[in-house]
């Protein structure tokens, strides 16, 4: 396989965690302070690098068999995660994600917040807040980038799709000020979901022994095939069951 | 004690999430797929996507009954 599809693949997971990171960061930065939210950004990018530093030498190290097979079952069950909110979001038994609404709600309750400083931290509510909302996400970013890497042992593809769609979200961020609502991010989530559960199933089944008719080929089916069947999931609970509505 | 029990609480949920029965659905998939290639042997290539796909639509089932 060549290094795009690992890249584009990379660039859409991390882009959909870097729009959610950037909306709690603004409803930090704006309405307490900045100089406290981007202290919170910073602990949160050395924690993610400690991170990273403890796991990464230690996945690679794993034989690729063995990686394939651990790695290929976290994948499947975390794009399987995935694919059931999605499908859930698509049928309305879950409520759509809202970048507008979230933003709104973390104003609300950064508003509503008293300012407390401690050590170095002017204003402890919005470091806290700024470190978990950049940490959470960014841990899933790490998680995607070094299954993802290792398994394609192609770790600096995956690290150049991860930080082209940090980078274009903070510019785009910076420039509107304002949380990226307009991005279709259900419709991203339903495609990392299918991107995730996809590559899982292939490697989870080479590490367990398998060898897939046409080899990386079989991905070209094997990606469109979990699409139609969670696309057909999606068509299948709207025929046979009222549609609900859910308001966030 | 209590960090370790939030730990795994938290490695719990950010892989398993909201159902467990998906995990043990790819994991027996994945077992049998690799019983079979080492023990009989066949090239079950067709288990685990079988699997998946169960996995996905059991759980589904259970969430809008």
């Amino acid at each position: 396989m060549t290094a795009l599809p690992l890249i584009l693949t990379v660039f859409v997971a991390c882009a959909v965690e870097a729009v959610e990171a950037l909306t709690i960061v603004l409803a930090s930065g704006l309405t307490r302070e900045w100089r406290s939210t981007f202290q919170g950004m910073g602990a949160a990018l050395v924690a993610l690098a400690v991170v990273i530093a403890a796991l990464g030498p230690s996945v690679q190290a794993l034989p690729l068999t063995a990686l394939r097979l651990v790695v290929g079952a976290l994948l499947a069950i975390f794009g399987l995660q995935w694919l059931r909110k999605a499908v859930l979001r698509a049928t309305g038994y879950k409520a759509l994600h809202d970048e507008a609404s979230a933003y709104l709600r973390e104003v609300a309750a950064a508003e509503a917040a008293p300012v407390t400083s401690r050590g170095r931290v002017r204003d402890w509510y919005a470091f806290v807040l700024s470190f978990k909302g950049v940490f959470l996400e960014g841990l899933e970013v790490v998680f995607i980038v070094i299954t993802f890497g290792t398994n394609q042992r192609d770790v600096g593809a995956a690290v150049v799709g991860a930080a082209i769609a940090i980078a274009v979200i903070a510019v785009t961020g910076v420039a509107v000020r304002a949380p990226l609502a307009k991005v279709p991010e259900n419709a991203m989530k339903f495609a990392v979901g299918i991107m995730l559960t996809s590559f899982g199933t292939f490697w989870g089944a080479e590490g367990a022994g398998v060898s897939w008719p046409g080899g990386d080929g079989a991905l070209l089916v094997l990606v469109p095939a979990v699409a139609l069947i969670s696309l057909g999931y999606v068509a299948l609970i709207r025929q046979s069951v009222p549609s609900k509505v859910v308001v966030q | 004690m209590k960090l370790l029990k939030s730990f795994g609480e938290f490695w719990y949920d950010f892989i398993v999430g909201d159902d467990w029965q998906i995990a043990v659905i790819v994991v027996v998939a994945l077992g049998l797929t690799g019983l079979l290639a080492h023990g009989a042997p066949v090239n079950a290539w067709w288990l685990l996507p079988v699997g998946v796909s169960a996995a996905l639509g059991w759980s589904l089932y259970r969430a809008v009954r």
